[in-house]
């Protein structure tokens, strides 16, 4: 491999030849893609236009141009139930891929619609409909790209009878420090919101206590499978408990002192009956987010020393809180 | 105690609410003795910002006197007087250890939800939407402040809280936005926008050694307080071309910087320019009215700096990236990593170089907020900045 930078004009110092073995990098968490994000951001504009087409619908029909139509004010308030269950679709489930090709679908009708109102309109109203065509036909844009690009993701998301969960996140302290926190298997509910407890039976040997769906709790027991102090732990559930489960948490130093690298694997077998529908629920609507979500308290923690509280959300981050914000206002003494 | 609560668009309310407490190590509690309104917190009043909830009480520049910390602060004593900053930030995480407070890692419970809309969370920030955490603002008697022994100044001497208030935001970022114009002899610095901030950004473009600063905004009282206060020149974007002025001005050049403290709701002289913004805003098709943005973008010579400290919340139409490429346009922005400039701009205060109680135009009772919202919201009675007193 040959570099660009050669030795005289490279900054004294610095390396002159890049690292070799670059490699091609195929991400695994859908929920972290940036489709993802377009797809819940698009949610959230479905919601808000469906919310305003709902209660407003004069003003819109006004705005758009297409307010002479006594037909108008039905059509829109129509288009906002559509909105809604959009957004709905997106916000709410997993299927980010069928639920983006609903919205371009909606939009090709939006645009026959206002394609037809600026047939028939003129001057200033007819101005009014253009801008709003223009618009859509922007959105549009946007939800084919969300569509294509999460019906790719889904194809390759969770597979048949398992949950396999990964996530990062970069931790600014030093990789002893925050393997030795780990290693203590005691502190994971801390920051592991799905488990209640765990606590230490023998040499490798732990007991792991998750809170499931109904106050029921599911638990296992689980031995260290792989211990290299400072870079790797893998585990997994004892043969014969109930819940089949493995992970591991490999700690790499980030480049130029920028702390500690750390990267989780979870996998769990989900049997039929009444214990697989328990494990399915524990990791709740959105698995890889709570992952995401264990990690960022994980970072607070080793930190700040604490998973940092608000008023709109009490218990800490948790995708959870998050859809259901209370108003940012003290708790009330009693609670 | 009594709070000024976000009750919905153009509407907030003063409400008895729960008194706050101690929910983390290294919380205190402030009582306030005086906080004012922003104009960020317009974008919120006028509904232009997501997640807000009924309830959420806002505020997010307040000062006071300790009356409790937690086990985790050492570095504050009860009846300490404080000026409290108002991005959230642990002081331990990578951004906050560059001095990027406003974009800490770990102070935004709701960071997952800023993901999604941003890509990448910020820090929290007090009465300013679930998107920067839910966090009650200190528009109120009193405020939670987390991270306690990373954010409050203390103020040892005995100025008044008019002199010191604006350290918790508009004096450092209207200074923030003069620092990121890189001024060197000669500049010339236009500033959109002579609210709060761009008073201060004119007055902190002088003290960097501005030759020459230029407001622009539509209210005569404003700039006639930016020349009279600040030494601003100024033009009046209703009456003229902006671009077209600043180009005679400095002879075709262009300003060297342009500073944007209008930020998501600007007007423009041209109505339908105007009414296309608002109706794409309306439909939510764009969040934001990036008019002096745009224009400030334009305006700048080629190879000189937009420094953006007006603030938005989502997405633009329009926006001119064929100038800004072509031209070699450096931008930079954020919110104001307050903590990095309050012990330095207090040391001025102190030193008689900036006296930022000039724009104080109202003075109100807590109880009042409501009415201060609304004459802050429409200009009236020449409304500059509004000082609450619980
Ligand atoms: N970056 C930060 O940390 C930070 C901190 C505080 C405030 N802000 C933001 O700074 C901005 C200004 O705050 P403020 O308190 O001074 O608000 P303000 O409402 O008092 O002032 C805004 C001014 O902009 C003027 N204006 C509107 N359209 C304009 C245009 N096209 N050209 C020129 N001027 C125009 C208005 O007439 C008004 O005088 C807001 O967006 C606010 O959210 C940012
Ligand atoms: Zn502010
Ligand atoms: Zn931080």
């Amino acid at each position: 491999m040959t570099s660009v930078l050669s030795p005289s004009t490279a900054p004294s110092g610095h390396r002159v030849s890049p690292p070799p073995g670059g490699r091609s990098f195929r991400g695994r968490n859908v929920n972290a893609s940036p489709l993802r994000g377009l797809a819940r951001g698009l949610g959230v504009f479905s919601l808000g236009l469906g919310l305003s087409q709902l209660l407003s619908p004069d003003e819109l029909a006004r705005k758009a141009g297409v307010d002479d139509e006594p037909s108008s004010r039905a059509l829109i308030r129509g288009v906002g139930v559509r909105e809604v269950i959009h957004a709905g679709g997106l916000l709410g489930t997993n299927r980010l891929g069928f639920w983006s090709w609903t919205r371009v679908a909606g939009d090709v009708m939006d645009l026959a619609t206002l394609g037809r109102a600026l047939q028939g309109n003129r001057g200033r109203r007819r101005a009014r409909t253009a801008t709003a065509t223009a618009a859509v036909a922007g959105v549009t844009v946007l939800d084919l790209i969300s569509a294509v690009g999460n019906s790719m993701a889904q194809d390759e998301g969770m597979g048949a009878g398992g949950l396999h969960l990964t996530g990062a996140v970069t931790v600014n302290r030093p990789r002893e420090e925050v393997y030795r926190f780990w290693h203590r298997f005691e502190n994971l509910p801390t920051f592991m919101y799905h488990l209640e407890s765990v606590s230490i039976t023998g040499d490798r040997r732990s007991h792991w206590r998750a809170a499931g769906p109904l106050g029921r709790s599911v638990e296992w027991d689980a031995e260290i499978v792989d211990d290299r102090p400072g870079e790797y732990i893998s585990w997994h559930s004892m043969p014969g408990s109930g819940v089949v489960n493995a992970g591991s948490v490999r700690f790499t130093p980030a480049p130029g002192g920028r702390g500690t690298e750390v990267r989780v694997q979870l996998t769990y077998v989900i049997p039929g009956g009444k214990l697989g529908a328990a494990v399915a629920k524990l990791f709740g609507e959105q698995p890889e987010q709570q992952v995401g979500d264990d990690l960022r308290r994980f970072k607070q923690v080793m930190e700040t020393g604490e998973v940092l509280r608000s008023d709109g959300s009490p218990a800490g981050h948790s995708a959870r809180w998050q859809m259901h914000q209370r108003e940012a206002q003290p708790l009330p003494s009693r609670v | 105690m009594r709070a000024n609560c976000w009750m919905g668009r153009n509407r907030v309310e003063v409400q008895d609410v729960p008194d706050p407490k101690i929910l983390n190590r290294r919380d205190a509690i402030v009582r306030i003795t005086s906080s004012a309104i922003c104009g960020s917190d317009l974008h919120l009043y006028d509904g232009y910002v997501p997640t807000m909830e009924r309830g959420d009480i806002l505020g997010h520049e307040f000062m006071g006197e300790v009356v409790e910390v937690g086990p985790g602060v050492d570095n504050l004593q009860l009846g300490d007087r404080v000026v409290v900053p108002f991005p959230i930030a642990c002081g331990a995480c990578l951004q906050c250890e560059a001095g990027m407070y406003s974009a800490c890692e770990n102070s935004n419970p709701n960071a997952g939800m800023a993901e999604k809309m941003w890509g990448h969370a910020t820090a929290g920030i007090y009465g300013y939407s679930h998107l920067t955490g839910g966090f009650a603002g200190g528009q109120a008697q009193y405020a939670r402040v987390p991270f306690a022994d990373v954010g409050p100044l203390k103020i040892e001497s005995d100025l008044p809280d008019e002199k010191v208030l604006f350290l918790s935001d508009i004096l450092p970022t209207g200074w923030m936005g003069a620092e990121l114009c890189e001024i060197k002899p000669g500049d010339v610095i236009a500033v959109w926008g002579a609210g709060p901030v761009g008073q201060f950004a004119i007055a902190s473009a002088y003290l960097m050694g501005a030759e020459r600063v230029i407001a622009i905004d539509q209210y005569e009282y404003r700039l006639r307080m930016a020349r009279e206060k600040a030494g601003a020149e100024t033009i009046n974007f209703q009456e003229t071309s902006v671009i077209e002025t600043l180009k005679e001005m400095t002879a075709g050049r262009g300003p060297d910087a342009c500073i944007d403290a209008v930020g998501m709701e600007a007007k423009h002289r041209v109505k339908p320019l105007n009414a296309y913004d608002r109706v794409k805003q309306a439909f939510r098709l764009e969040t934001d009215r990036p008019h002096a943005l745009r224009e400030a973008v334009l305006a700048c010579r080629s190879g000189g700096i937009v420094s953006v400290i007006g603030v938005y919340g989502g997405f633009v139409d329009k926006f001119p990236a064929g100038s800004w490429m072509n031209r070699s346009i450096t931008m930079k922005t954020g919110q104001c990593h307050v903590q990095r400039y309050m012990r330095p701009l207090l040391a001025q205060v102190e030193r008689g170089n900036i006296d930022p109680s000039f724009v104080v135009t109202h003075r109100m009772r807590l109880d009042d907020t409501p009415k201060g919202y609304e004459t802050f919201k429409h200009k009236r009675d020449d409304c500059v900045k509004v000082v609450l007193k619980p």
